[in-house]
């Protein structure tokens, strides 16, 4: 299958631009990004952190001023609250498996809502079969969000973790996370609440040591960092435990050698987001909002996924596009230089639609022709613009197969 | 958003980008839409049969992947000027061959396009009112796997509802 793969990539020659937003499932590393990791792969800080001699040190130093930086821009209390992880997923595990365990499964019951992240839905299920935990789903109304009566009711001495996103990485529904962690202190203090922070780190301000959250999951990749790190910020006190074994780290919940040049790459992907973060924000809501008027505007027969405004994360647009394919939409813009994702069926392992349209009521037809985008700092106008311009066409190529056949 | 790598060979992406035989046929003996209740697609196939039973013309419309977009084109090159018996026996394995292979994962959009060609060439005779003898009685595998479109969307409604 290389060989197709190849002819696939060919096919891209003589593009006018490429403009890459799916943000949601990998991303560029910028330059300067990479320039602060180089120095770690090669000269500085290669040895093993935990270890007796100068590169040893020298990782240690780097990992420490790492976990400062992003313990001051979490507003976490000290940076021995930053654990390091491979990653969200590995992060999502470690705050549901390592509550779990250090609980010693007497609490059973977890609560979730019915949109969060397919890792978290996931574990849960494991929790149910391997640990016989019980999961309770919160539903969501049409924009996404949780109803915190709900949630209050969903908490009680029995519950062992809440977990709720403080944005939903499909939709960009900003959930009022902070209430509803003093919600859940409130009916149990000994409930854990953890928050799955990948799409709102860089994209709103919070200091978790002004708030109950107790467990929060961040991301490298989500803020134009490198793949293959994350966090987990545990709150001092919170009782969770390893989920792996191995040899002892100076990462106390995740066993190995640490990854330095990594770690100092999501550093520094975050001091280039928080600088100026007011500014970074900004950016990414005019430019948000430009691609999302202006696809909405420019094609007929759409629908916007989650809400609009500040409720909305300023850098998430996701649209429905009726009578169109998902799949079939992302390889033709693909071939036009535009890079997105897409919730319809059809790009599923599992052949389902996304389950976080489907929890927002929308119909099958509007998951099958969705397409999620995220912009970032570093997207221009003109990029938007060269979307805008694409777009259009794109639509009605696919439209065009697609004829009679379904009839809106 | 979990999902498969999708390398879609040369000739699927030739056929997704310059589909033959696109489009409605106004002057169609018979048309026919199928559902697929792996991943909610439907096709249309259109046929132009002559007197002796041949298909003079095959068109289609996909609201499906660039795999199913793929396949039902080249289907209605392989039908064409062949009898309808002749094209009853095109399996989806015989245009996955032709096509140079699809992903495991979307041998599915293959088998909905000879569903949805089957049901059309199935309501031809019934429109005539007889069944020559070839016409196997009970609906074959490739046909129930290619659903009406109220089967479809109570098959997906529920599938829908079973998600939460
Ligand atoms: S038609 Fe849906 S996966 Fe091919």
């Amino acid at each position: 299958m290389i060989e197709n793969v190849e002819e696939l990539i060919k096919a891209h020659e003589k593009l006018e631009r490429e403009v890459y937003l799916d943000i949601e499932n990998s991303s560029p590393v910028p330059e300067e990004v990479v320039e602060a990791m180089l120095p770690y792969f090669t000269t500085r800080g290669y040895g093993n952190p935990a270890l007796t001699h100068k590169p040893g040190w020298e990782a240690y130093e780097a990992i420490m001023k790492a976990a400062q930086k992003i313990a001051k821009y979490a507003g976490a209390k000290t940076p021995e609250e930053i654990a390091f992880t491979p990653g969200e997923t590995e992060a999502n595990n470690l705050a549901l498996i390592g509550a779990a365990l250090a609980s010693k499964a007497k609490r059973k019951k977890i609560v979730v809502s019915e949109i969060e992240p397919v890792t978290i839905l996931h574990v849960a299920k494991m929790l149910e079969e391997k640990f016989g935990c019980k999961t309770v789903k919160i539903p969501v109304d049409a924009e996404g969000f949780i109803n915190l009566e709900n949630l209050e009711e969903a908490v009680d001495k029995e519950t062992l973790i809440v977990s709720i996103a403080a944005v939903n990485p499909e939709i960009g529904t900003i959930q009022p996370i902070k209430e509803a962690a003093e919600i859940v202190k409130t009916r149990n203090p000994n409930t854990v609440f953890h928050t799955d922070f990948s799409d709102a780190y860089g994209k709103m301000k919070l200091d978790f040591s002004k708030t109950d959250i107790d467990l929060a999951t961040i991301s490298s990749y989500k803020i134009l960092g490198p793949r293959g790190v994350g966090a987990l910020y545990v709150k001092q006190g919170t009782k969770i435990e390893k989920i792996i074994e191995g040899q002892i780290a100076t990462q106390k919940f995740w066993p190995g050698i640490e990854n330095t040049p990594l770690i100092v790459g999501f550093a520094k992907a975050s001091e280039l987001t928080f600088t100026d973060l007011d500014k970074n924000i900004g950016h990414m809501r005019r430019l948000r909002d430009k691609l999302m008027n202006g696809l909405l505007s420019r094609v007929s027969d759409t629908l916007l996924n989650g809400p609009s405004g500040d409720k909305r994360a300023p850098d998430n647009v996701n649209i429905s596009f009726l009578r169109c394919e998902g799949e079939a939409l992302t390889i033709e813009l693909s071939l036009k230089g535009v890079y997105v994702s897409s919730g319809s069926a059809c790009t599923r392992r599992l052949l389902q639609p996304s389950h976080v349209l489907t929890a927002i009521g929308r119909r099958f037809e509007a998951a099958h022709g969705s397409i999620l985008m995220k912009v970032t700092r570093l997207h221009t106008e003109e990029d938007i613009a060269y979307v805008l311009k694409v777009f259009p066409e794109a639509v009605q190529r696919i439209r065009k197969i697609v004829g009679s056949t379904v009839v809106s | 958003m979990s999902r498969v790598p999708l390398p879609y060979n040369q000739k699927v992406l030739e056929l997704f980008r310059n589909p033959k035989n696109l489009g409605r046929m106004e002057d169609a003996t018979v048309s026919a839409v199928a559902g697929n209740p792996m991943c909610g697609d439907m096709i249309t196939f259109y046929l132009k049969i002559d007197d002796e039973e041949v298909i003079r013309k095959a068109s289609f419309e996909s609201y499906g992947c660039a795999a199913n977009i793929a396949t039902s084109s080249i289907l209605t090159e392989m039908i064409k000027n062949k009898t309808l018996k002749q094209a009853w026996n095109v399996s989806w394995k015989k245009i996955v061959e032709e096509i140079g292979g699809l992903p495991s994962i979307k041998f599915h959009c293959g088998i909905l396009a000879v569903g949805a060609l089957r049901r059309a060439i199935r309501k031809y005779y019934e429109e005539k009112g007889y069944t020559p003898k070839w016409l196997p009685k009970e609906l074959t595998f490739e046909e129930k796997q290619a659903l009406e479109e109220e089967e479809l969307a109570e098959r997906l409604a529920k599938r829908m509802d079973g998600q939460q």
